[in-house]
This record gives structure tokens, C-alpha cells and sequence, in this order.
């Protein structure tokens, strides 16, 4: 079974089409048939072994997924920030492990270079990272402190030229292929700062978590750094604090909040198909009202989180996104996704468990979507923080 | 090397046809539109690598109004250096012959290249109807299209084997499968094409030669009856009743 054709058509209800720029529809359509020449035919195999098809980093650099909103300059494809939204919802309608290898690259990785790296540091490992000669990963969640980061335990000590770094990361993607680690630890006196840790360090490894049902292929890995000397200029100068990882994150969730509307379209446009194909007591069981039902409430919510997308990729192209405003949208979509990813999964009978379909995948994927980038309820706080003032993290 | 390439706009391969109330013409409503493949897969990308071999520019042309211009960026995302438009919504295959060769008359481009057919009409007229206006040698459904700048060395599939021709430049050549491979514009292109120039040309008066009277969808595909194999007088009976072929 598996590795069929990849049939899929795009939907869009509310010519939300009208409201993209030429060069926004030319780069979906690029991303669109790359992923259908690329990544369609292999993706339910790579998954189901759980590997990671390492081959595609070079091919997404190929294509410009990495960064593309960054400058041109410094390995990026100078595009603004509704081209990368739906450069990671093509991305993520192909799986959304692939979607995630370009999102740490370019959103977590790349980004933080850019934003808070010396300029040495910025043309040292930028246009190799667009390039995709180096393959990067992110490392701030640790074994005991997910949804807390500001509590990790990972620290640095200065010894002269370089800092001794020592703690341990966990669930960071890329990372069993990492040629570059932004690792994020905290200093003598407290306070969080940014690194670039390079493969071959002494004392650095970064082992692989295997047994993962979700995001299979994606590779995931832990960092362990035991007295790593880091050089001093490796340091990212220009950040100080929890802002440094949580503006990447910011970028990263923006990602994803398009990203999830590219996973919702593919299984709806399945179950639609399969609806249409498939006959039940003598006629296709689109035609039933339960069908109907759930299709076009499908359909409905990826419109509404289509224009929710929109409208946050407009302010974000002015520098106007709140961090409220991408809880808001992450946390929507993802979940929106998810549900239309089981409801995709009824309509395709028992055929929906097979991998025949791409619905199991997405859905196994969504559970990762919706607990990283902060969870599904750290979003939901984020936004109640934001309208009522108080804050309900620390109870 | 200077290169035309002719570019149409095509509905998407997956659109569902449906014509006017009246079926005089094609519905377009609701339908994406995507850049003819084989003017895309084969012409452009073929200028391109000739380009990219022996120097030169490769120019797109297109015939269409304003809302084909997402189409032209990609042929300039792709590779094209400068593009065309003329702004008129063509009528038929002479209209759209007729408007690229008045452009194409005192440019001099050495080869002019266009897919072997559109996957909407699919009528294939627009090459040799070209060729013939501009009083160029034409060579149809091309498989490998060669050229050392002087000559363009071209092959095709023939019944039980390859035609191959050399022909002095300049030339009309029509590609099919096999002329080049599908490239996919990468997003540094996408930006790029932003800055090259797309021209806009007003069309000429030209007398339209075919009337579409009647468009008719072909019968939808009807299911697959299955017969015993030991009911062999059913079979028979029905090709002769039902599919009346014998
Ligand atoms: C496949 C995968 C890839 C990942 N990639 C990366 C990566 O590249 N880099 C990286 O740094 N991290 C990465 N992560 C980590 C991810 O960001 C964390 O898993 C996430 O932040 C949640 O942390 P946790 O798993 O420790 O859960 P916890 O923080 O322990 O949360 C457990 C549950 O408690 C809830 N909870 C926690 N605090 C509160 C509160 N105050 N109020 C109410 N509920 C609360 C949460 O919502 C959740 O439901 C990845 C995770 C996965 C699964």
C-alpha cells in the first residue's frame, strides 16, 4: 500500500487567493509541486520507518525554504512573512516533520543568527545554513523544564577565552543531524543567553529519542553538553533574557499557524475525494447529511483560520504581530487541524487507518504541533494573560 | 543566442470543464490557470539551458490580458530575461500566430519555441502558423532540440525510430516530452523575476477565423460491467446490442 499518487487539489472557499501577491502564489505553487515531486512519494515510507529523509535538507535549501524571509545577503530569500506562511503551509500539507526541518532552520536557527549574532557570526554560518551545508536545531526545552523554560538548569561558567557550558537539552528536532546547536543557557548571574555550539566539540553529543508515534519523520534528539568549552565568540552578543528564544519562537509559531492549515487542506481534500468515490446503500456517501456535515464544517474552519492567517501575516509584514496575536493563531489552527484530521479520519472509514490515506499521519503529527512551540493551554494562558492583565502561570 | 518563447495559459490539469449555458464557450469561473506544461516543462526550460550553454537571452511572449501576469512572472522566475505581454484576450490559434509574429518579425531571435501543443485546444496550430508568417523552417513535436548557434539540431520520435534534422537558424520548433526536465522556480528566482521587465504591447486588428459554434462535454465514463466466463453468449449479445461494435 502507500506511495500513491498525490491527488491533491487546492480548496479556497473565499478567494482568499485574491488577497495573495503574485509572488506569494508563485511560491506556493513552486512548494506545492516540489512536495508533490519530493516528498508525496516517499513520505508515508520514511515515516512509517521512522527515519528522517536526511536527502531533502539540500533539496528545501534548494528550493529557498529556508529562511525566506530573511535577506538575501545572509543565505535567506528576502521574501516577506505571508510568502514563508505559505511556504510552511505547503510544506506542512506535504507532512509536518518536513515542515518542522525548515521551520527550526530558518525560524529557530537561522532567525537568532541574524537578529542577535555578531557579524562574523552572521556570514560564518548563515548563507551555509540557506545553502543547506549545515543542518541546525534549537535547544532550549530540557528534561524538567518544558512549558517553563525560564527555570532550565543548563548553565555556562567564563573561563577566560571561552565559556565551559554543562546541562542538558531535550526534544530538540534536528538535532541527530545537527552541524550547528543554538543552545540557549544560563550565565554566572542568572540570566539567559544564546550560543552557537558546533558538532565535535568535546564533550557534546546529541543522541536520538527513538519511539516517537508523531512527527517520525523528523528526527529528535537530546543535547548533552558535559564541560563543553564553547569560544567566547560564540556567544550571540546581542540578547540577554527569556525574549532571545522567545522571539524565534514567535517566528517559529507564526510558521505554524499557516503550517496547520496545509495539514487540515490535505485531509479534507481526501475526505471530500473519498467521499465522492465511495458508494454506501447504492449512492456516494457524500451525499448523506452526516457526510455533509462534516465536510462543511471542515471547510468552514480552514476559511476562517485561512483569513485569521491572512490577516496576522499582514501585521506581522509591518512588524505589528503581538506575541498574543501568534498564540492566538497557533493555537487555532493546530487545533483546528487536529480535529478536522479525526473527523477527515470517520469519513474515510476503516481505509482512514490504513496508510493508504495521508489522515493517520497528519493526525499522529498534529499531537506534536499542538504540545510544541508552548502547548496547546500555555497559548490558551498566553491569550488570557493578555485580555484580562493577570497572569496565571505562577497560580 | 536570442530566444522567443511562446507561453499560454492553460486551465489547471485537475479543473473540472464545464462550457456556457449556451456552450459556446468555456466557463472559466471558479478554474485555476497554470502555464501550458509543455510550454513550460519543454520550450522555456530548454531556452533556458541553451541560454545558460552558448550565452544569450530568452525572452517569454504571451498573448492574454493583465490577469496572465502571474503566469509571466513565472516564466521569469524560471529563467526567462525579459517577457511580453500582448493585452488581448486572443481569439484563436491565427489571432495568437498573427500577434507574436508582428513582435517576432524585427527582432531576429535565432529560435522561436513553443510547446507542442496546449493542453486547453490542444490543436497544435500555433507553431506552424507561426513558422509560416514569419516564412521560418518549422519542426513539429520535437523530442531534443541541440544547437551550436548556427544550426539547431533537432530530433523526434517517428513511427520505428528517430527523425533527426539540422536546420540553418533561424527556426520555429515545437517541443514535446523529453526536450528538457520540469524545473521548479526556486524563491531567490521568484524575487528575482520581480525586477525584470514584462513589456505590454497593444495587439493589432486581426480578423477573427474561427467561430466556435458548439461545445460539448464526451460522455462520462461509464462503469465496467463484468461478465461470467462461462456466459460467453451474454458477451457476444451485448457487444452486438449495447456497444454495437460487432
Ligand atoms: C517532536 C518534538 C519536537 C520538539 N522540538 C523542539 C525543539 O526543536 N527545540 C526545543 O527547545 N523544544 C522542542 N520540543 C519541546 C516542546 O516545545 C515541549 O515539549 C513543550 O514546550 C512542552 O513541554 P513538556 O513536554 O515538558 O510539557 P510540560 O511543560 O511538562 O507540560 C505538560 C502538560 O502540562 C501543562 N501545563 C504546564 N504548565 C502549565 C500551567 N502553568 N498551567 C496549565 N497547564 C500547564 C501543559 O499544557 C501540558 O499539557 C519538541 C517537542 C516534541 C514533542
Amino acid at each position: 500500500m502507500a506511495n500513491k499518487e498525490d491527488r491533491f487539489q487546492s480548496h479556497d472557499h473565499y478567494n482568499v487567493d485574491a488577497l495573495l501577491e503574485q509572488d506569494h502564489l508563485l511560491a506556493r505553487d513552486a512548494v506545492r509541486t516540489w512536495v508533490k515531486q519530493s516528498v508525496s512519494p516517499i513520505i508515508e515510507d520514511y515515516s512509517e520507518r521512522a527515519e528522517c529523509p536526511v536527502h531533502l535538507f539540500k533539496e528545501l535549501a534548494e528550493i529557498g525554504a529556508f529562511g525566506p524571509s530573511l535577506p538575501i545577503k545572509y543565505g535567506g530569500g528576502g521574501m516577506d512573512e505571508i510568502a514563508y506562511g505559505v511556504i510552511m503551509q505547503e510544506l506542512e500539507r506535504g507532512d509536518s516533520g518536513i515542515r518542522s526541518m525548515a521551520s527550526v532552520q530558518g525560524s529557530l536557527v537561522m532567525y537568532p543568527i541574524y537578529r542577535f549574532g555578531s557579524e562574523e557570526q552572521r556570514i560564518k554560518y548563515l548563507p551555509k545554513l540557506g545553502a543547506g551545508e549545515f543542518v541546525g536545531c534549537f535547544g532550549l526545552t530540557e528534561p524538567d523544564h518544558g512549558s517553563d523554560p525560564g527555570g532550565m538548569t543548563t548553565h555556562i561558567v567564563d573561563d577566560g577565552d571561552v565559556y565551559i557550558l554543562n546541562g542538558a537539552k531535550m526534544w530538540i528536532t534536528n538535532a541527530p543531524q545537527a552541524d550547528v546547536a543554538v543552545v540557549w543557557a544560563k550565565d554566572q548571574e542568572g540570566a539567559i543567553r544564546g550560543l552557537i555550539v558546533e558538532k565535535g566539540m568535546s564533550g557534546f553529543s546529541a543522541p536520538e529519542i527513538h519511539g516517537k508515534w508523531s512527527l517520525r519523520a523528523s528526527s529528535t534528539g537530546e543535547l548533552v553538553f558535559e564541560d563543553v568549552r564553547v569560544p567566547k565568540k560564540n556567544l550571540l552578543p546581542d540578547v540577554k533574557g527569556l525574549k532571545g528564544p522567545l522571539s524565534c519562537l514567535s517566528k517559529a509559531r507564526y510558521g505554524i499557524a499557516w503550517g496547520a492549515i496545509g495539514a487540515a487542506m490535505d485531509c479534507y481534500d481526501s475526505a471530500l475525494r473519498y467521499s465522492l468515490e465511495r458508494q454506501q446503500f447504492g449512492r456516494p456517501i457524500g451525499g448523506f447529511q452526516l457526510t455533509q456535515k462534516k465536510l462543511a464544517e471542515m471547510i468552514t474552519e480552514i476559511t476562517k483560520a485561512q483569513l485569521l492567517a491572512w490577516r496576522l501575516g499582514t501585521l506581522a509584514n509591518k512588524g505589528e504581530a503581538t506575541p498574543a496575536q501568534i498564540s492566538m493563531a497557533k493555537r487555532n489552527n493546530v487545533h483546528m487541524a487536529l480535529e478536522i484530521a479525526r473527523e477527515a479520519r470517520q469519513i474515510h472509514g476503516g481505509m482512514g487507518i490504513t496508510n493508504e490515506y495521508p489522515i493517520m499521519r497528519h493526525m499522529m503529527n498534529l499531537e506534536t504541533v499542538l504540545t510544541y512551540e508552548g502547548t496547546h493551554d500555555i497559548h490558551l494562558l498566553i491569550t488570557g494573560h493578555n485580555v484580562t492583565g493577570l497572569d496565571a502561570f505562577r497560580g | 543566442m536570442k530566444l522567443l518563447v511562446c507561453i499560454n495559459k492553460t486551465p489547471d490539469t485537475t479543473a473540472r470543464i464545464s462550457f456556457t449555458s449556451d456552450g459556446t464557450k468555456f466557463d472559466s469561473s471558479g478554474v485555476q490557470f497554470i502555464m501550458n506544461p509543455y510550454d513550460e516543462w519543454y520550450a522555456l526550460v530548454r531556452a533556458v539551458e541553451l541560454k545558460e550553454q552558448l550565452g544569450g537571452t530568452v525572452t517569454a511572449v504571451h498573448v492574454g490580458s493583465a490577469d496572465s501576469d502571474t503566469i509571466i512572472r513565472k516564466a521569469l522566475a524560471i529563467g526567462a530575461d525579459d517577457a511580453i505581454r500582448i493585452n488581448k484576450a486572443p481569439t484563436d490559434a491565427f489571432d495568437i500566430a498573427h500577434q507574436i509574429s508582428v513582435i517576432a518579425r524585427d527582432q531576429e531571435y535565432d529560435m522561436i519555441l513553443l510547446g507542442k501543443e496546449s493542453i486547453d485546444y490542444n490543436s497544435a496550430e500555433v507553431g506552424p502558423m507561426l513558422a509560416e508568417l514569419l516564412e521560418l523552417p518549422f519542426v513539429g513535436f520535437a523530442n531534443k532540440v541541440e544547437s551550436n548557434g548556427q544550426q539547431a539540431i533537432v530530433s523526434r520520435d517517428i513511427e520505428g525510430g528517430v527523425e533527426t534534422a539540422i536546420i540553418p537558424l533561424p527556426v520555429v520548433v515545437s517541443a514535446a516530452k523529453g526536450t528538457a526536465e520540469q524545473r521548479i522556480p526556486n524563491m531567490r528566482g521568484i524575487m528575482m523575476a520581480k525586477s525584470k521587465p514584462l513589456k505590454v504591447v497593444e495587439p493589432l486588428e486581426v480578423a477573427q477565423t474561427v467561430l466556435p459554434v458548439q461545445f460539448e462535454l464526451p460522455s462520462g465514463r461509464t462503469t465496467c460491467r463484468m461478465i461470467d466466463p462461462d456466459n460467453m453468449e451474454q458477451l457476444v449479445e451485448l457487444l452486438h446490442t449495447e456497444a454495437k461494435v460487432i
